[in-house]
C-alpha cells in the first residue's frame, strides 16, 4: 500500500508542478506579436515577440548578414537599435565598440524581441535576398580550390557591387548555418553567380560547396560588403590577393575593364609554389587585350622543379619594387590571411595610401 | 512541535543562526557571484522568494500529504521537485521582466535548484519540527541571511579590487579568509537563541 501511495504522490506532484510551470510559461514568456519599425516607418514588421530580433528579420525576409548562426560568436549582424531593444548584454560587448554602443549598436542575434522595437538598417541590406540556384559547373583549379560556378532560378537576376559577397546555406548537424564567400564572377552577369573556394579541412562551408556537383540545389543571400569601387578612371586600382584571396579581385578586375578598358590596374598574387597558381593564363590574356593591365605573381617558396621566371619571395616585397611612390590617386584592394593583409598595408602606406583608400578582406 | 515564536526565528536566522555563515550551505554561488553588489543582491532576492515559497510549500506537502500517507522516505525527492519548479519559474519571470540580470547571473539561476541552502531550509525546518508560521519565519529568515552574507561579500570584493592583495592570495582564496572571518564575527551572536 505504502508503495503504491508513494508512486501516486510522486506522479501526482510532478504532473501538477509541470501543469502550473506550463501555465506560467504561457503567461510570462508569451510577448505576443510584436512590432519592428525599420527606418523610422519604412517598413513596419509583425513579428512572434520571444525569438531573436535575428530571426525576426530572416522571416520577414530581411537578409541580416551572420556567420555563426544567431550565436554571438561572429559579430556580423550588426544593426542600430533605437529604442525597445533592452540593455546592452555581456555576450554581446567583446564585437561593440564605446562609439557604437553609444549610437545604439547591437547585435541582433542576441536582442530578444520582447516589446515594439525601432531600429535602423542600411539601405544595402534591405536589398539583399535570398536566392536559389543550381549549380552549372565546377572545376578543380589547384588541389585544394575549386570553381564553382550557379545559374540563379528565383529571383533569376542579382544587382551586385565589384567586391561584394553573398552567404551560402551550408546544412550542419545543428541545422543550416551561413557562410560567406566573395562573388568572384563579373557583376554584368547578372543571372549567374561564380565563388573561388578553397576547402579547409573540417570547414562546415568548404566541406559543403567542393561536395556540390553538376545540377544540386543551392540557396544563398546577398548580395553584401560595403567595397565602393572608385569609377574615377584616373584611379589607379592596385589588387594584392594570397592564397585562396582570388574571387573579388577576379570580379573587380573583369567588370572595370568590360566598361572602362583605358584604366591602369596591377594585380599582385601571392602562391606558395607553381602547383598553386591559377587563372595566370586568364589573366595574361586580359593583359595582352588591355595595355594598362599589369599582373604579376610571385611564388613564396617556388619548388627546385619548378619551371617559375616570375617573381620570388613575398608578394610584398615585389609590390614595393614596382608601385612608385606618390603615383597619382589611387584605391587598393587586398584579400588574403591576415599577416600579408598587414606587411600590404604598411607597403601602401609608405607608398602614399591613406588608410581610407586601402580596402580589405581578411579570412 | 518546537516552540520559539517565529519572530524569534526570523531575527534569528538572518543574525545568529545564518544558513551560509554557520553552516556553510549555499557557498557555491556565494564565491561565485559575489563580484557585484548588484548581481549579489538580484540572486539573494531570487533565493529569498524561492526559499520562502519551498519552505511553505514543502511543510504543507510533508503535513498533509507525507505524514498522514506513511510516505516520509519521499521526503527528499519531493522538497527537491518543487524546489525545482520553483527555480524555473523564477528563471522565467527574470528574464522576462530584467535580462540584464538574466544575463549576469547565468548558469547559477537555474543551479539554485541546487543551491543546498534551499534544500538546507527545506530539510532542516523538518528535524527542527516547526510549525507551518516559524517554517514561513525560518525560510524567509534563511534567504534574508543569505542574501545579507552575499552583499557583504560583495561590497568587500567590490573595495578589495583596490587593495593590494598579496598574489598567492589573490581571487578565491582572499574570499574564503574574508568569510571564515565573517563566519567568526557571526558568530559572537551563537548561543543568544536557540532555534
Amino acid at each position: 500500500m505504502v508503495f503504491l501511495w508513494s508512486i501516486l504522490v510522486l506522479v501526482l506532484l510532478v504532473v501538477g508542478l509541470a501543469v502550473l510551470l506550463t501555465i506560467a510559461e504561457s503567461v510570462l514568456v508569451n510577448y505576443g506579436i510584436c512590432t519592428i519599425d525599420v527606418n523610422a516607418g519604412e517598413k513596419s514588421l509583425e513579428v512572434e515577440g520571444g525569438q531573436s530580433l535575428l530571426s525576426g528579420l530572416i522571416e520577414s525576409k530581411i537578409f541580416i548578414p551572420s556567420a555563426c548562426g544567431g550565436q554571438g560568436t561572429c559579430g556580423f549582424c550588426k544593426i542600430k537599435v533605437l529604442d525597445g531593444g533592452g540593455p546592452i548584454l555581456p555576450t554581446e560587448t567583446p564585437y561593440i565598440s564605446r562609439g557604437e554602443r553609444r549610437d545604439g549598436v547591437r547585435l541582433a542575434c542576441q536582442v530578444k524581441i520582447r516589446q515594439d522595437i525601432n531600429v535602423r538598417i542600411p539601405e544595402d541590406l534591405l536589398n539583399v535576398k535570398l536566392f536559389s540556384a543550381t549549380v552549372k559547373s565546377t572545376a578543380a583549379m589547384t588541389g585544394d580550390i575549386k570553381e564553382i560556378r550557379f545559374s540563379l532560378i528565383e529571383p533569376a537576376e542579382i544587382f551586385s557591387r565589384p567586391g561584394q559577397y553573398v552567404q551560402i546555406m551550408a546544412p550542419s548537424p545543428d541545422g543550416p548555418v551561413f557562410r560567406a564567400y566573395s562573388i568572384s564572377s563579373a557583376t554584368y552577369e547578372t543571372n549567374e553567380v561564380e565563388l573561388v573556394v578553397r576547402l579547409i579541412p573540417g570547414g562546415i562551408g568548404s566541406t559543403y560547396l567542393h561536395n556540390l556537383e553538376v545540377g544540386d540545389p543551392v540557396e544563398f543571400t546577398g548580395p553584401y560588403g560595403d567595397f565602393i569601387f572608385d569609377e574615377d578612371p584616373e584611379t589607379e586600382l592596385i589588387c594584392v590577393g594570397g592564397g585562396a584571396g582570388m574571387a573579388p579581385m577576379k570580379n573587380i578586375i573583369i567588370s572595370m575593364y568590360k566598361e572602362q578598358p583605358d584604366r591602369t590596374c596591377w594585380l599582385f598574387f601571392g602562391c606558395r609554389a607553381k602547383e598553386d597558381v591559377f587563372y595566370l593564363d586568364m589573366y595574361e590574356e586580359l593583359a595582352g587585350r588591355y595595355p594598362n593591365f599589369h599582373v604579376i605573381y610571385g611564388l613564396s617558396e617556388p619548388k627546385d622543379d619548378d619551371d617559375w621566371d616570375g617573381e620570388t619571395g613575398f608578394i610584398h616585397l615585389s609590390l614595393d619594387k614596382m608601385i612608385e611612390a606618390d603615383g597619382g590617386k589611387r584605391q587598393a584592394f587586398l584579400c588574403g590571411p591576415p599577416p600579408m593583409i598587414d606587411a600590404v598595408t604598411r607597403v601602401l602606406q609608405a607608398k602614399g595610401l591613406a588608410d581610407e583608400r586601402i580596402f580589405y578582406d581578411e579570412f | 512541535m518546537s516552540e520559539v515564536s517565529p519572530w524569534v526565528i526570523l531575527i534569528a536566522s538572518i543574525f545568529t543562526s545564518n544558513i551560509l555563515l554557520t553552516n556553510f550551505l549555499g557557498m557555491c554561488s556565494f564565491l561565485a557571484c559575489s563580484r557585484q553588489v548588484g548581481t549579489a543582491l538580484g540572486l539573494g532576492t531570487a533565493v529569498v522568494f524561492v526559499m520562502i515559497c519551498t519552505a511553505a510549500l514543502n511543510w504543507c506537502i510533508y503535513t498533509y500529504v507525507l505524514i498522514p500517507l506513511g510516505i516520509e522516505h519521499l521526503w527528499f525527492i519531493i522538497a527537491i521537485a518543487v524546489i525545482a519548479a520553483f527555480v524555473q519559474f523564477v528563471e522565467m519571470f527574470v528574464e522576462r521582466f530584467s535580462p540584464t540580470l538574466y544575463h549576469a547571473l547565468g548558469i547559477f539561476l537555474p543551479l539554485i535548484t541546487v543551491n543546498c541552502a534551499i534544500l538546507g531550509a527545506s530539510l532542516l525546518m523538518i528535524t527542527r519540527h516547526y510549525g507551518f508560521l516559524q517554517s514561513v519565519a525560518f525560510g524567509f529568515g534563511g534567504g534574508v541571511g543569505w542574501m545579507l552574507a552575499i552583499v557583504l561579500m560583495a561590497g568587500l570584493r567590490q573595495k578589495m579590487t583596490y587593495s593590494d592583495v598579496p598574489r598567492p592570495f589573490k581571487g578565491v582564496a582572499v574570499v574564503m579568509i574574508i568569510t571564515g572571518i565573517m563566519a567568526m564575527i557571526f558568530m559572537g551572536f551563537a548561543g543568544m537563541v536557540k532555534i
